[in-house]
């Protein structure tokens, strides 16, 4: 990766054009009255076609990606895009759909719509999905409506509050508060699992549900689901599963079955669509039994939701099959307790229980005999692991621990890919010890140093000027 | 160690209030803004608001951080340091001159809830 | 275990990895998971299918589909895609990147986000631009959210009841359950009052008429309350702008800007504001700085606002944006230029006005833009049976003569179809 410093506009030449269209056929041009027409320029950059495919080349030169390496990071899934899935999605026969097209002229896409949604139910073991939601947390949104239209139909509109637990995702209390729930937070055991005994006070009336993710963001398997679920809907809530932690469970565990009624998946974390650096995604919403007469209810995106998506998805589903559907969680979990016990004699292990697909460390251990230890935080470490080209895990996540370091390695990597990482996590945990400069200062082969993120939040440039 | 400035009353959520007659003059402790690390900015209510003892009259903000101001007092909005709006290090680099706001206050009984100096320095340990 | 492309583990390393860990089986590594829990037996799903026979069935899925001449817009515009932009956007270096929170190695998103912004923000007038929506109708909904977040204990929003049904739908279904009140209505200034946080204006309406919107931001401002408007991005390069009408907040959908039609999505909602609002605006934004060795370099910033960090004090709840399709829009933007941006507003244009004029003249319809300006997109009013028309132009080809509530039926002409395909059109209404 190289550093590149042009920015398009800074390309633009008068009179150069990069467009190619018809001359048209010479219908007349209507005049736009004055009063409704653009006064100023649009600013827009003049560039030739050769221009723009190389800035962007060279653009994406300073970008890592899944096909560039390893992605170690918590909660996100980064797993291998599988290119047929992408070439499934381009094929003009969908491409071309205009989203309002009469149902007759639209038979094979609601066909693979349909085939995706019996998939996901039957892997998850919910009813019906809504496809409508276009990423996670849109997806814990619609879900929320969900749980919020269930209880008006009820006559039962007074459910106002919702109940996540500490070790949440970050989005969850967020998509609440959209929903216009109040949040209630619960605390998380010593040993990094919700205890029945602190939730059963808050069950009440009030209660609308409660959001959990299974495994947790600790990586571990909440194994008292089934009393939380049996004491939730005792009282009249309903479970909400936040899917982004479902890969290890592929194959083994079923949120339909653990008792849960609303759901999202992520499709660009358990289903291999690619993040193309934070989007396009898709969150579809499944529910159980009781919350399906209202699945329809909440039109939370303008047409089908991310359609191009749900293809890439639904290869990939087709081209695992029912067999490899099986292997997918459990190999992700071997991959990550595979890192967790190679690497625990030198980085802290504060659950030191067998894991699901992720797991924390809370940093370096100082054992008092490894000098500058203290002197090296997650921050560094993540930095200096960029220097030997590996994405940094998620740090500083979840909060219950002040250096954690989040990993999630997924199904896609190899023995020798582990193995390779956990030699450079030793080496660091190592250069840490003897020179902790060398991680302070890092990342050092990266295409730019660590930037001043404080300078960019005071002074805040958000737009290209002129000889700005 | 974090600066404790005697005179001065505290509330749990880390502001701190001058009394100036019926005036309340608010800011942060100096164990607020070394929590926070550099300050980015502050967001600052306008003149004139009603504010409720308890609840966020605005925020502090840093890179990977954001925290509610609570007000100590009820009232209303007197005066806002508009050096802030700009200026945010102002507050790492003094957090006790550089007030936020002045709120001229509806119930100077609710002063008598706040920690003295010692009792703060105790509270944050 | 059997061999499969994905998933490198042979049995050997499957051995030797769970010996490092201590448990002899991959069952074993789920030993907390009640029996009750533990999915027994096969999934009932179709058996793994190869790379050629995946192809092939999806092949026959598209076969399914009917490819037609789209003459239809309300909110998914049927333009010509530069060949550059799909080869940029799946080079893996984009496709397969995470959100760019490590800015040392996601320079290249950062700054095509950037540029992106800075489009934006010269296409609406606005001073700040996200890093981009789900996609109009969502960026409509949250731009009312915000109004809310940026007035003080105001609750009340106004939406116009010209805005494309969709929009509607979708502000509907985000109003519904927080503590705000919604209003619809087609006079939105005489919705204006003391509770009023936010008026949402479109700047053409779904029937196609280019909106005047002189003296909204006086009136709309004069109560305390914001005005944001609606638009489809590529028609900004030739209509009044949102900050020319001296509106807060910009929204829409950027689809028009070489975005295939994708049966919906993904497209990119676009969402833009004024200076004064920048703290409040949902999303991700990308700000420019410096290095460790002063070069100029950008980064995620204003973090502090969102969801990550705020929690249920942000303002919304986005996470994940359209970052691929804001790609796509920079590059289509950058290929255009301004002179590329005015033709293809022309054509679309001449078109459909084209088209307006021969419809007329079969006598099949009544003029339904009378009075009105439109650009490329118009409504007339069918005299004929409706079922008959679509049936007949369906039948030839051509999907075009979608019905609105109001029975009226809606056009749209894009630089794609030339005259020749339009004459076809005609011919087919002719026959009727």
């Amino acid at each position: 990766m190289k550093y590149y410093d042009r920015l398009i506009f800074e390309l633009s030449h008068p009179g150069r054009t990069g467009f190619s269209l018809p001359a048209g056929d010479s219908l007349p041009v209507p005049e736009i009255p004055a009063h409704l027409r653009r006064q100023g320029d649009t600013g827009l950059p003049e560039v030739s076609e050769v221009d723009v495919v190389r800035h962007y080349t060279n653009l994406s030169q300073m970008n890592f990606g899944v096909d560039t390496g390893f992605y170690p990071l918590g909660s996100c899934t980064m797993k291998y895009n599988p290119k047929i899935n992408e070439e499934m999605a381009n094929l003009p026969a969908f491409t071309g759909l205009h989203p309002l097209q009469p149902e007759s002229t639209v038979k094979g896409a609601k066909t693979l719509i349909d085939g995706l949604d019996k998939a996901l139910s039957e892997i998850t073991g919910m009813k019906k999905f809504t496809f409508l939601p276009c990423a996670g947390a849109h997806g814990e949104l619609t879900g929320l409506m969900l749980m919020r239209e269930y209880h008006m139909a009820r006559g039962d509109a007074a459910r106002t509050k919702v109940i996540v637990p500490d070790s949440a995702h970050g989005t969850n209390p967020a998509s609440a508060h959209v929903a216009g729930l109040d949040i209630i937070e619960v605390k998380s055991r010593p040993d990094g699992l919700v205890d029945v005994e602190d939730l059963k006070p808050l069950l009440g009336p009030e209660i609308a549900g409660i959001m959990m993710t299974n495994p947790n963001t600790l990586g571990l398997f909440e194994k008292e689901i089934g009393k939380i679920a049996a004491l939730v809907h005792e009282c009249g809530g309903l479970l909400y599963y936040d899917g982004a932690n479902m890969n290890p469970m592929l194959g083994k565990v079923r949120p339909g079955d653990m008792g849960f009624d609303i759901m999202h998946i992520n499709l660009h974390k358990t289903f291999s669509t690619p993040h193309g650096g934070g989007g396009p995604g898709s969150g579809p919403v499944g529910v159980s039994e009781r919350v399906l007469p209202y699945l329809a209810i909440p039109v939370t995106s303008g047409f089908h939701g991310n359609f191009g998506v749900m293809v890439k998805a639904y290869a990939y589903i087709l081209t695992l099959g029912r067999e490899n559907l099986l292997m997918a969680g459990p190999l992700a979990t071997l991959n990550a307790n595979y890192i967790k016990e190679s690497l625990k004699d030198l980085y802290k292990l504060p659950i030191p229980t067998v894991c699901k697909h992720e797991f924390v460390y809370d940093g370096l251990i100082d054992d008092g005999a490894r000098e500058g230890v203290p002197g090296a935080t997650t921050l560094d470490i993540a930095k200096r692991l960029l220097d030997y080209g590996y994405h940094a895990p998620t740090i500083y996540f979840p909060l219950l621990f002040h250096q954690a370091l989040m990993i999630e390695p997924t199904e896609t990597e190899s023995k020798e890919t582990l193995d390779a990482f956990i030699d450079v996590m030793r080496t660091i945990a190592e250069e840490a010890a003897r020179d902790p400069e060398i991680l302070r200062s890092a990342p050092h082969n990266a295409p730019i140093r660590r930037p001043d993120e404080t300078e960019a939040a005071r002074n805040p440039i958000v737009c290209w000027q002129p000889n700005a | 160690m974090s600066k404790v400035i005697d005179g001065l009353l505290y509330s749990e959520s880390h502001e701190w209030v001058k009394v100036d007659g019926d005036v309340a003059i608010i800011g942060v402790s100096d164990y607020a803004q070394a929590e926070m690390g550099e300050i980015t900015y502050v967001d600052l209510p306008g003149e004139g608001d009603e504010i409720e003892k308890g609840e966020d009259f605005g925020a502090l903000e840093s890179v990977k951080a954001a925290s509610e101001l609570y007000s100590p007092v009820s009232g209303t909005v007197e005066a806002v340091n508009e050096d802030l709006d700009g200026n945010p290090q102002l507050i790492n680099e003094d957090p006790y001159s550089n007030w936020i706001i002045k709120v001229k206050m509806s119930d100077d009984s609710e002063l008598g809830e706040l920690m003295s100096a010692a009792d703060y320095e105790k509270s944050i340990g | 275990m059997s061999s499969f492309a994905y998933f490198p583990h042979t049995g050997e390393d499957i051995r030797a990895m769970l010996e490092r860990i201590g448990v002899s089986s991959l069952d074993d590594l789920y030993f907390d998971v009640p029996a009750d829990f533990l999915h027994k037996g096969e999934y009932d799903l179709p058996s793994a299918m190869s790379e050629q026979e995946v192809r092939s069935y999806f092949e026959k899925l598209g076969a399914m589909n009917t490819t037609l001449k789209v003459f239809v817009g309300q909110g998914a515009y049927d333009h010509y895609v530069p060949s550059v932009i799909p080869y940029i956007t799946s080079r893996s270096e984009f496709l397969t990147s995470y959100t760019p929170y490590q800015s040392e190695i996601s320079q290249g998103t950062l700054r095509y986000i950037f540029e992106y912004q800075s489009m934006i923000c010269r296409m609406t007038g606005m001073d700040i631009s996200n890093a981009s929506m789900y996609d109009g109708p969502t960026a409509a909904a949250e731009a009312l959210r915000m109004c809310v977040a940026c007035t003080r204990r105001r609750n009340k929003v106004v939406m116009s009841t010209k805005l494309l049904p969709n929009v509607q739908q979708v502000i509907r279904t985000y109003m519904k359950y927080p503590d705000m009140e919604l209003v619809a209505a087609d006079d939105v200034l005489a919705e204006l009052g003391p509770d009023v946080a936010g008026v949402l204006v479109p700047s053409v309406g779904k029937h196609g008429g280019i909106q005047d919107l002189e003296g909204y931001a006086d009136r709309i401002h004069a109560c305390g309350a914001l005005m944001a408007v609606y638009c489809d991005l590529s028609t900004l390069a030739v209509l009044r702008t949102p900050a020319e009408w001296g509106a807060d907040i910009a929204v829409g959908d950027g689809q028009s800007l070489g975005i295939p039609l994708n049966f919906g999505g993904p497209y990119v909602g676009f969402m833009a504001c004024k200076k004064d609002y920048m703290r409040k605006l949902p999303g991700r934004i990308v700000g420019q700085t410096v290095d460790g060795e002063g070069r100029r370099c950008f980064v995620l910033t204003l973090q502090a606002r969102e969801q990550h960090i705020r929690r249920e004090k942000a303002t919304s709840n986005i996470c994940s944006n359209e970052s691929l399709m804001a790609l796509w829009v920079t590059v289509y933007l950058s290929l255009m230029g301004p002179e590329g941006m005015r033709k293809v507003n022309e054509l679309g244009s001449a078109g459909a006005h084209y088209l307006h004029d021969r419809l007329m003249s079969t006598g099949k319809f009544e003029d339904f833009m009378t009075g009105r300006n439109y650009l490329n997109e118009f409504c007339l009013k069918p005299l004929v049976d409706v079922e008959k028309l679509q049936k007949a132009l369906l039948d030839g080809g051509y999907f075009a003569a979608l019905q609105l509530e109001d029975g009226t039926v809606t056009f749209c002409v894009t630089e794609k179809h030339g005259k020749e395909e339009i004459d076809g059109l005609v011919k087919i209404v002719e026959g009727l």
